[in-house]
């Protein structure tokens, strides 16, 4: 009954600095460290837009040492004051370090501008570093990646070996006795369970639909497609799919259309790869 | 302010949860709930809930889990993106607008479908912290650290409460039923750790400015040292610390416990890396 699949959710991030954390990264590329000074004297490292007390900051920088008192170190990570910082700069120990000990900022080998060229706090002195040039940072790339292993759940997994089998089998709610497919946990009306399953045609109508020209990233299909409501027969909900097989400028509504599955048997509603007009 | 009552509170047992659907766990927790209360669906004049798609691996989990509740006719509903401890105070301060008697609150998590120290280090300061790769356990490993070497405690155990999956509900009211609300607050630090002190939890502290005493007190503590540390915080001699941590869900829980204490007792809901926000809530009976 458990069905279950790998999800990964990753996303290639361009994030925009700003101005002041801009100028910090900017700097890290060059070989130096930064700060900004507040009114009150406080010198932030890493440079930040505001003071927790509101004031913007961003006016006046200092260049801080490039070595510190470490706050506090734990398990390869360290918190470190830099001589001329009132704050603390967060970053890995390259080496075992304790509170009140002396730290160096060591240099990444190749610097983009971005936090990680620092490479990390040691105890041992850092080589000076050559300055790289370059445009100042307005913007860096930032992958992400969580991987999943997701359950069905027991409404989606019945549903979903029904389609290993070629069938689209709804569910009828016991209260409203409304029909929705693809499957869900309750009745959205009456908030009770979805239990009875109900066989239903794989041929329906279009209740609307709109047409999409413009590509985006993770696509399918080659743009121009239409993404449609099909309202299968028996079926008080429609289903969200595609509509093939035909030029995007026939689609409209009221058509009548017909699952067209995949041959390779999968798990997954993908198996009907679109609805196809009846001819 | 309108006195606001916890009338009604339900926890689903974890063996059920790998058998439902998020639709189906609201359903069944929220129904428990009410059923506690004594009120019905339609009683209900506001629907609060805090849940993370990120922590359940699938995209628009929270609008699927509202079938569970019946959102069709429209209702008047909100999400938070947190735990549901904080579900509660939005729906708490939802009854202070005076024209809804009664709210329904749940919340639902699961730590079994993916990474959670990998969202953890998604959550942290984009700039300069989550492209180092940091995670929860390792800031909190700073914060044990740092109480030690500052000779606040002799010794704090290292570890970490369980990972759960698991569902909460409660059901909020103006009318005298259950426990009242006699104080809920809720207070965030600095995010960025170099910017606080480590040794000390202001947070905690601002939120407790008022409290009260307590006979009990349920605390979250994802991180074993937390407990010890948040109890001092506090000037608590006693404390209850949490031993399973379900994402999204165990704040909520906490002030369940309290609600459902017999005492004038404190339910606690952290969030954020070191203990960054503190929501307190203290039920009396």
């Amino acid at each position: 009954m458990e069905l279950q699949a790998p999800f990964v959710l990753e996303y290639a991030y361009k994030r925009s600095t700003g101005p002041v954390i801009g100028r910090f990264l900017t700097a890290l590329r060059e070989g130096r460290v930064e700060g900004v000074r507040a009114q009150d004297g406080t010198v932030y490292v890493p440079a930040r837009e505001y003071a927790p007390n509101g004031e913007a900051l961003g006016e006046d920088w200092v260049t801080v040492a490039s070595q510190g008192e470490v706050l506090v170190a734990a398990e390869g990570w360290a918190v470190v004051r830099l001589d001329g910082a009132t704050t603390g700069l967060l970053h890995r120990a390259l080496s075992p370090l304790s509170a009140g000990d002396r730290a160096h900022v060591h240099w990444s080998a190749e610097r983009r501008g971005h936090i990680t060229d620092i490479a990390g706090f040691s105890a041992q002195p850092a080589a000076r570093v050559e300055v790289v040039e370059g445009e100042p940072v307005g913007r860096f790339k930032q992958p992400t990646r969580l991987e999943y292993l997701v359950h069905a759940g027991p409404t989606t997994a019945k549903f979903l070996r029904h389609i290993l089998e070629d069938r689209l089998v709804g569910q009828r709610c016991r209260q409203c006795s409304k029909v929705y497919v693809p499957p869900r946990g309750a009745c959205p009306t009456c908030a009770v369970p979805l239990a009875e399953e109900v066989p239903l045609p794989d041929e329906g109508e279009v209740t609307t639909f709109s047409v999409i020209h413009i590509p985006f990233e993770g696509q399918r299909l080659k743009p121009p497609y239409a993404c449609a409501h099909i309202l299968l027969e028996g079926a008080d909900v429609p289903l969200l799919h595609i509509v093939g097989g035909c030029d995007v400028s026939e689609v409209h509504r009221g058509m009548r259309v017909k699952a067209v599955w995949d041959e390779e048997p999968a798990p997954t509603l993908g198996r009907v790869r679109y609805f196809e007009p009846v001819r | 302010m309108r006195p606001v009552y916890i009338a009604g509170t339900a926890e689903l047992p974890e063996v059920e949860l790998d058998k439902r659907d998020e639709a189906e766990l609201v359903n069944a927790v929220t129904a428990l709930a009410l059923a506690d209360a004594g009120l019905g669906r339609d009683d209900v004049g506001f629907t609060c809930s805090g849940s993370s798609d990120y922590h359940l691996g699938r995209p628009f989990s929270f609008v699927m889990a509202l079938d569970g509740v019946g959102p069709w006719e429209p209702i008047r509903e909100s999400h938070v993106e947190m735990d549901g401890a904080f579900a509660l105070y939005e729906a708490y301060v939802r009854l202070q607008h005076g024209d809804v008697d009664v709210a329904l609150v749940y919340s639902f998590g699961k730590s079994s479908v993916g990474d959670q120290d990998a969202i953890g280090t998604l959550q942290l300061d984009p700039y300069y912290q989550m492209p180092l790769g940091i995670g929860p356990a390792q800031m909190a490993a700073l914060q044990r650290q740092a109480l030690l070497d500052a000779e606040a405690f002799p010794e704090l155990t290292t570890g970490r409460a369980k990972g759960r999956d698991g569902a909460a509900s409660a059901v909020l009211t103006t009318r005298p039923m259950g426990p009242r609300i006699a104080h809920f607050k809720h207070i965030t630090d600095a995010h960025d750790i170099g910017l606080r002190g480590l040794t000390r939890c202001a947070s905690i502290r601002r939120a407790a400015d008022g409290m009260g005493p307590v006979e009990a007190a349920f605390l979250h503590t994802p991180f074993h040292y937390q407990g010890p540390f948040l109890a001092r915080e506090l000037g608590l001699a006693r404390v209850t610390a949490s031993e399973n941590d379900v994402p999204m869900v165990t704040g909520l829980s906490n002030i369940n416990k309290a609600a459902r204490s017999g005492v004038r007792a404190l339910g606690h809901c952290t969030s954020g890396p070191c203990l960054q926000q503190n929501l307190l809530c203290v039920v009396e009976p």
